[in-house]
């Protein structure tokens, strides 16, 4: 190639940008089509996201809500803000502080019957380890207090 | 007493610190060479005085001093020694400091050994240096005093995150830190150089073994992580591209890129600019990284202390670093002379290839991670996960694997691919043959299969470099790079081989029950209660026997912490030439009749160890690199130790390390 070396350099930028700008877009087209987004019941309930799509599904584990499967691994339980209750199933080990009445982040699908079927759930670890969604539902908490 | 002589020391450094700054600045300027003369001196003494106060929090922690907050909050008297001292940086204070201990010391290192660059531009470097370390002495000091004491003393400490009690962890953020504060004096080298225009081949030379060595502790640190967070979190994924991963990976990436075009400009004086540019973003990736961790801003176990004071600190060390490096960069880029030409099919050309490939998946890491704190601010909570990173990701990476194919048999300068192309043939027809296996054994998805291809592939090809070549008298920095690429290609199939074959069971089952996973048949002999120093757990005993061979036991746990109260499982592995059986025992679950069953989660992942194998491959290439590298130097200053009259042999030395 005979290219002179002026001109070698501004090829040469021209290709990192062509390649960085392309990344950027492809990042930003992805992210649009393949962000979880973060849903409390009552946005699930008034806004359902398509069955195929993994999002994620904060709140409280409802009180006499937990009901273990037959075959000693899915559990049912529902997951409620005081305005709307989103049923959840989940098969697997159960984060340790995983109970009732406390928070809880699942993340799956939602299926076409209006059960959330989760793959993972977090709970919290400790006082002091919180998922950073979970801080948010101290509110969900007192507002399911204040309606008892 | 001792945690404020810790805290005097560490005022002391960072005084020094200042003077370090200011002594090499002033000998740049034309009437203040008489300081360039302290400027060494104070560089060590400054990396020593961090490192002692790193040793006092240390012996703090041992101690138990339950006067010292961080140690009551972080520790407690009933941990074994060496979650003590782990401890000491298992929490945002303590890993502060050993981040401004590494720095320094890293500093001191400089000072005392690198000889080969211009006084001038080293003096540039320390003085970059000190000044990057006062900002993190500032943040220590101002908004994480590791030394603050507690009133009244509490009784015990708070503990330690169990999932942080592991071997792992004791060597795992040590490990990183040096390979993110390495790359500091790469950024340091960088800014010496673009303040004295002195880019070019001898300024590459200099940079390489210490953007070697960060590399290699950076690779070691993350496929360490990997591995920790493999089999602690019981998850059995090895990769989640969490921020914190990521937070690691980025500068892995950069610094990757940085090496090769290192390797570019030292051998032909070519990518001048782009080095630069590479050695101050690498460093950025670094603290962009620490900043996203330590801040509290995303959800993870890495997230000490949530503090909106310390992010924004952080933040601003971060708009000072790297916008005064890039503005430095802008204003002196234009200065950097153009660099040698060279031709599209050439060594150089598959650098370049290389580098942008690495840069993007950089980009798309970045722009991923960073996307949640974005669109929070505009009221909707996302998360980025493995469906964005894995797939796009890889539309960078494959092209790059398929590059490496060939790259390193180009030669220099200009080349024709007709004359590689010959010897190609092998590594695509290994590249074939696995990708029809595992076609044939019904591998359907598109990324395992090109990875289950192109790992053998990458893996021969590796070697062909060594064609025609003594296998004994290669140079050693040559093996450094087959065994590095060669252990990509084995990482490579070991990923691929993780989404393509694991097997899966999730079970709840009774004493004596036998589950098959994959080849494996796996009894549940019995729970039974187990306890250790500062737990208790309930212990399933599994007898596993693989195709019907012989009986392995496997004890999982599901064990609970009592300083803080907090519940882990305990995961039990069993490796085996082709693969690795991963069990973990779950709650105990009882039926309406009475019946008690046990939860069990039990994977069989064909091939998976290779992933951390190849990790380890790629780091020891990356020492064997290192190694010839410092040889070479050694070599060369005993010869110029050696005097006038050996002056020719200092020259044909000088000749074999430009080849």
């Amino acid at each position: 190639m005979a290219v002179r070396a002026k001109h070698q350099r501004l090829v040469l930028l021209g290709i990192a940008l062509v390649a960085l700008i392309g990344a950027g877009l492809l990042a930003t087209w992805a992210l649009r089509s393949q962000a979880s987004y973060f849903y409390v019941p009552a946005d699930m309930a008034a806004n359902p996201p398509e069955s195929d799509r993994a999002v994620r599904l904060g709140g409280m584990v409802e009180r006499g809500s937990m009901k273990n499967a037959a075959d000693g691994v899915t559990v049912n339980f529902i997951v409620s803000d005081g305005k709307a209750r989103i049923p959840v199933r989940f098969a697997g080990i159960r984060p340790a502080l995983f109970v009732e009445g406390s928070g809880v982040v699942a993340e799956g699908k939602l299926g076409r019957d209006g059960t959330f079927v989760a793959d993972n759930l977090l709970a919290k670890h400790d006082e002091k380890y919180v998922p950073r969604e979970m801080k948010d539902m101290q509110q969900a908490r007192k507002a399911i207090e204040n309606t008892k | 007493m001792l945690p404020e002589i810790g805290l005097g020391l560490l005022w002391l450094a960072a005084a020094l610190a200042g003077l370090q700054l200011l002594a090499g600045g002033l000998s740049l300027s034309a009437n203040g060479g008489g300081m360039a003369g302290i400027v060494r001196p104070v560089a060590i003494v400054q990396g020593v005085l961090a490192a002692a106060a790193m040793g006092i929090l240390i012996w703090l922690f041992v101690q138990t001093d339950l006067s010292v907050k961080l140690v009551a909050e972080n520790s407690h008297s009933a941990k074994p020694l060496m979650y003590k001292i782990a401890g000491t940086w298992g929490n945002h204070e303590g890993s502060m400091l050993l981040w401004v201990t590494v720095m320094g010391l890293g500093g001191a290192f400089v000072a005392a050994v690198e000889r080969r660059l211009p006084e001038p531009t080293m003096m540039a470097t320390l003085a970059g240096q000190a000044f990057v370390s006062l900002g993190f002495y500032a943040f220590l000091l101002f908004a994480s005093n590791p030394f603050a004491r507690l009133y009244p003393v509490p009784e015990d400490g708070n503990g330690l995150n169990p999932l942080l009690q592991d071997p792992g962890l004791a060597f795992h953020p040590p490990t990183l830190y040096l390979g993110y504060v390495g790359l500091s004096i790469a950024f340091s080298f960088a800014i010496g150089a673009l303040i004295t225009r002195q880019v070019g081949p001898d300024f590459a030379r200099a940079m390489r073994p210490w953007v070697l060595g960060a590399w290699i502790f950076l690779t070691v640190g993350i496929t360490a992580g990997s591995y920790w967070a493999y089999y602690v979190l019981g998850w059995g994924g090895w990769w989640f591209w969490d921020p914190v991963e990521n937070a690691s990976l980025m500068p892995w990436l950069a610094a990757t890129a940085l090496l090769h075009s290192c390797s570019v400009l030292a051998a032909r004086n070519a990518l001048r600019a782009w080095t630069v540019m590479l050695g101050v973003v690498a460093f950025s990736m670094s603290m962009v990284g620490t900043f996203l961790v330590r801040s509290g801003i995303l959800t993870s176990v890495h997230a000490f202390a949530v503090d909106p004071r310390r992010g924004g600190f952080i933040l601003a060390l971060l708009a000072i670093y790297i916008g005064g490096a890039l503005l430095l960069f802008a204003l002196r880029a234009a200065t950097v002379t153009e660099g040698e030409r060279f031709a599209i099919t050439s060594r150089e050309g598959a650098l370049v290839f290389n580098n942008v490939m690495l840069s993007s998946i950089l980009g798309i890491t970045l722009i991923g991670t960073l996307y949640p704190l974005f669109t929070e601010a505009m009221g909707t909570k996302v998360s980025v996960g493995p469906p964005y990173f894995t797939p796009v990701s890889a539309m960078f990476a494959v092209p790059m694997f398929v590059v490496l194919l060939f790259g390193p048999m180009l030669r220099w300068r200009r080349d024709k691919f007709s004359r590689v192309s010959g010897v190609l043939a092998l590594p695509l027809v290994v590249a074939l043959i696995a990708g029809g296996w595992a076609f044939a054994v019904g591998v359907r998805h598109v990324l395992p299969l090109l990875g289950l291809a192109l790992g053998p592939a990458l893996v021969v090809a590796s070697v062909l470099p060594l064609r025609g070549r003594s296998v004994l008298r290669a140079p050693l920095s040559l093996w450094g790079m087959v065994i590095a690429h060669a252990g990509i290609g084995v990482a490579l199939f070991g990923m691929a081989s993780d989404s393509a074959f694991t097997v899966e069971k999730l079970v709840a089952a009774k004493v004596g029950e036998v589950q098959q996973v994959g080849p494996w048949s796996i009894k549940l002999a019995e729970v039974a209660p187990i306890a250790g120093q500062n737990w208790t757990a309930m212990e399933g005993v599994l007898k596993a026997r693989y195709d019907g061979g012989a009986e392995v036991t496997l004890r999982p746990q599901s064990r609970t912490f009592w300083a803080p109260l907090q519940t882990n499982a305990v995961s039990a592995l069993k490796g085996r030439w082709n693969g690795q059986l991963y069990t973990v025992l779950g709650d105990e679950t009882v039926s309406d009749k009475g019946e008690s069953r046990w939860q069990l989660r039990l994977w069989w992942k064909p091939y998976v160890p290779l992933i951390w194998i190849g990790g380890l491959l790629v780091a020891l290439g990356g020492g064997l690199a290192l190694l010839s590298r410092v040889a070479q130097d050694l070599k060369r200053r005993l010869a110029r130790a050696k005097g006038g009259h050996r002056r020719d042999e200092v020259a044909a030395l000088a000749k074999g390390d430009a080849a």
